[in-house]
């Protein structure tokens, strides 16, 4: 074998690894893809995802409620509007030990018309966190209550 | 006190970083020999420093002074030991001092044990070392200042995250950054290599050890990370792309895909140019590693740093040192000689399999972690989800593991295709009875979870055989065979207990997948739960006071056709300082795998005066165990490879001057 025939060997292998990248890439991104929208904009009703999205906001104070199947239901709200989201704890797991009234969360499900039906819950790892996603949303809304960093 | 010493010994820190940047470069191009031979005076007098202010840190940690706002932020008296000690680093500033500190700890080591390295080669390697050292450094004193002092100096501090006080997470941060860091010295040596304009065998003979630790601080950093969230977070999985975790593991992708072609550069002197692109690109990604947990661009649990302004000055250092050493690649990469020829089937041919798989599956990892930010910058507010990983990741990595396990039997320069079969089938055997049993013992899973574990069982199976075959084993006597084993080099032994590791972590993965068997539900205490065979009695939940904080304790009885075989006592634990709750998952290995429970307040109407219900999470999780024992074997692996005496530097000098001495 030639120094020539091996490049292109090399060259030849690289092109179909990378065409085999990039084909389970494409393959898997567009449903793998979360788009993250706010109470209002879900309300509004432009361009809801049909399938899985996220919803950011904040977990309303006294909305939390619990059923005796492990159901629970709470608001998220974003200022402007809320909306109410379910989730069945059974099926999805339990929530997260910083999820709490008041708090920015982030969920995960379908909406379908009247209420956002959650498959995960994003309560994030520390009492002052807030997901950059909802505190931009929030800021957008004029809602933001938090410090700004200096 | 002790604040302004540390303070000034990080200013005067920064000063000596500075000339070590600059004396050593400009000595090796104007070929001064009094200029280059300060570079390791410099990098002691750094590190010596930056210990100096990272011990003064630990003091005021230790003895809780909330005159320093640090401190303050990020401690309270009321925390155990270990975890003020270990708070120095839970936070943006003394993390930032800890890298500092790492990496002039490098730079210290390459001073001493690089004695037998070119003068000019030793200058410029200590020279790029302390050009990162000083963006490091101007970054901690003028954006991340761990000592500056608040007035009046508060009573108590506001604690830290109750999360991060676990064991598992006080050494995970010290032993990412040794990994991360450590690969700072393969970058300043191929740095160092592309200004000489020269790579050779010693060159991959020297940079290997020094990559060969980082990566094994990485996967013990990783496995650490992947422990801590398996039991701490309490929803039984132990990884989640998160961009943190996957910024951990790309540098590790890269870091694996450069040790293994720094050994074609060392025995055959081929690959050259690629294995100095890989250091520059395993360094680059340790430092986007840094960049997001840092900056808080990325949603991601570990985002605790958001201020613009650090996030603009790594983005710039970012981009200076990823895009100054491309521009170096570009210009001088072809200087870099052609190396030897190989056939395609020959273990060269396997290794740069291992690199383009590993290559391709870094890429598509950074995709899918940067993509958010891609869209963010069109408008778009999007998550990409673990599904994308799953599917691209697995589907890459099956190719790469498959021929992993057929590599160590196939020949430098030209492999004998016609003569593995001879020697691979007892593998296939293996592999064929070991899936068997699996299935006999845990049942039918999904066509995928069988080819993964499928993958594991095959490349344990013929790291055990290529063993079997490098010490005879049943052709020779046992006794034979033994001082054969005793005599085979260390790496040898490092790469069978690497792989065979890496089968393991595989086997643990797919079969705690497929076979995994989960109950939520709310229960009183005395109800009982069925989970495969065992029977899991919720007895009790008491309430308890802990060091700094004050916990629900479940007590869960495990049986087993009747009999007790163990009991679990998983906390909900309530600190004050911040408040914070978090849950303990409890778990018992067993030999078939783990049973975890996680209790949780359940929030369900309770009646007053009838007894509490709690929610109760139990799981099955077959042959996890097999995770972390394959990722320290890994490591472990790693370390043995490490004391090969062939790796040594000095060895190899010798080795040289033998060469030109014939």
């Amino acid at each position: 074998m030639k120094r020539k025939h091996q490049r292109a060997l090399f060259v030849g292998a690289g092109l179909a690894v990378l065409a085999l990248a990039t084909t389970l890439v494409l393959n898997s991104l567009g449903q793998s893809l979360n788009y993250f929208l706010m109470p209002t904009e879900v309300l509004a009703g432009e361009d809801v995802p049909q399938g899985t999205f996220q919803l950011g906001g904040l977990v309303s104070d006294g909305s939390f409620e619990a059923d005796d199947e492990m159901g629970v239901s709470f608001q998220v709200e974003d200022g402007s509007s809320s909306l109410s989201v379910v989730y069945d704890q059974v099926a999805h797991g339990l929530l997260p030990d910083l999820f709490r009234e008041g708090q920015g969360v982030i969920v995960e499900g379908q909406w379908d018309g009247s209420q956002f039906v959650a498959s995960r819950v994003l309560a994030k790892h520390d009492e002052n966190y807030m997901p950059p996603e909802v505190a931009e949303g929030l800021k957008e809304m004029g809602e933001w209550r938090g410090e700004e960093t200096p | 006190m002790i604040a302004e010493i540390g303070h000034f010994a990080l200013i005067i820190a920064l000063m000596l970083a500075v000339a070590q940047s600059m004396a050593p470069l400009y000595g090796a191009w104007r070929r001064n020999a009094t200029l280059m031979a300060l570079c390791s005076p410099l990098a002691w007098g750094q590190f010596l420093l930056l210990g100096v202010s990272f011990l003064c840190l630990t003091y005021l940690y230790v003895v809780s002074d909330f005159s320093v706002q640090n401190v303050f932020l990020n401690s309270h008296t009321q925390k155990p030991l270990l975890y003020k000690v270990s708070g120095v680093w839970g936070n943006h500033e003394g993390s930032i001092l800890l890298w500092a500190l790492i990496l002039a700890f490098f730079g210290a080591a390459v001073a001493m044990f690089g004695r037998r390295l070119p003068q000019t080669f030793k200058a410029r390697v200590l020279g790029v070392q302390a050009l990162i050292g000083v963006g490091f450094l101007s970054f901690s004193l003028f954006t991340s200042n761990p000592f500056i002092r608040l007035n009046p100096a508060p009573l108590e501090g506001q604690g830290l995250n109750p999360l991060l006080q676990d064991p598992g997470l006080a050494f995970h941060p010290p032993m990412l950054y040794l990994g991360y860091v450590g690969l700072s010295i393969a970058f300043s040596f191929a740095i160092a290599a592309l200004l000489e304009g020269r790579v050779n065998a010693l060159w991959a003979r020297w940079v290997r050890p020094w990559t060969l630790a980082a990566w094994c601080f990485l996967t013990a950093g990783i496995a650490l990370g992947s422990w801590w969230a398996y039991f701490e977070l309490g929803w039984g999985g132990w990884w989640f792309w998160d961009p943190v975790e996957n910024a951990s593991l790309m540098p590790w992708l890269a870091a694996t895909a450069l040790l293994h072609s720094a050994i074609v550069v060392e025995k055959r002197e081929t690959l050259k140019s690629w294995t100095v692109l890989l250091a520059i690109v395993a360094f680059s990604l340790s430092l986007l590693g840094t960049f997001i947990v840092r900056s808080g661009v990325l949603n991601s649990v570990h985002a605790f740093a958001s201020d613009p302004t650090r996030g603009v000055y790594i983005l710039g250092f970012l981009f200076v040192v990823v895009g100054g050493s491309l521009v170096l690649y570009a210009v001088r990469a072809s200087t870099l000689q052609a190396g030897g020829m190989f056939a395609a089937v020959s273990r060269e041919g396997g290794l740069v399999w291992n690199n383009l798989f590993l290559a391709a599956a870094t890429g598509t990892v950074l995709f899918g972690t940067l993509f958010p930010m891609l869209a963010d910058a069109f408008g778009y507010k999007v998550s990409v989800a673990a599904p994308y990983f799953n599917a691209v990741f697995v589907p890459l990595m099956i190719p790469l593991l498959l021929v992993m396990a057929v590599g160590p039997f196939l020949a430098w320069k030209r492999g004998n295709i016609a003569a593995l079969p001879g020697r691979i089938w007892p593998a296939v055997v293996l592999l064929l009875v070991g899936l068997g049993l699996a299935i006999w013992w845990q049942g039918a899973a999904a066509p995928l979870e069988i080819l993964g574990l499928a993958t594991g069982i095959w490349l344990l199976a013929s790291v055990l055989v290529e063993l079997a075959g490098r010490i005879n084993l049943f052709r020779t006597s046992l006794g034979g065979s033994m001082k054969r084993a005793v005599d085979l080099p260390r790496g040898a032994w490092g790469m069978s207990v690497a792989h065979a590791g890496m089968g393991l972590v595989v086997i643990g993965m797919a079969a705690s997948i497929s076979w995994e068997r989960e109950v939520i539900s709310l229960k009183y205490p005395g109800d009982s739960s069925t989970l495969g065979a065992y029977e899991i009695t919720l007895q009790d939940v008491a309430l308890k006071q802990g060091p700094n904080y004050r916990y629900h304790e479940g007590t869960f009885i495990v049986r087993r056709d009747g009999a007790v075989i163990a009991t679990l006592y998983p906390e909900i634990r309530n600190y004050t300082d911040p408040v914070t709750q978090t849950t303990e998952a409890a778990i018992y290995p067993l030999i078939s795998g783990d049973l975890y429970a996680v209790i949780a307040e359940s929030g369900a109407n309770n009646i007053p005066g009838e007894p509490k219900r709690w929610g109760v999470r139990l799981y099955h999780k077959p042959l996890i165990g097999w995770m972390w024992l394959g990722a320290f074997m890994m490591f472990v692996g790693g370390g043995l490879s490490l004391s090969d005496r062939r790796l040594r530097v000095g060895v190899a000098q010798k080795a040289k001057q033998a060469e030109a001495s014939v």
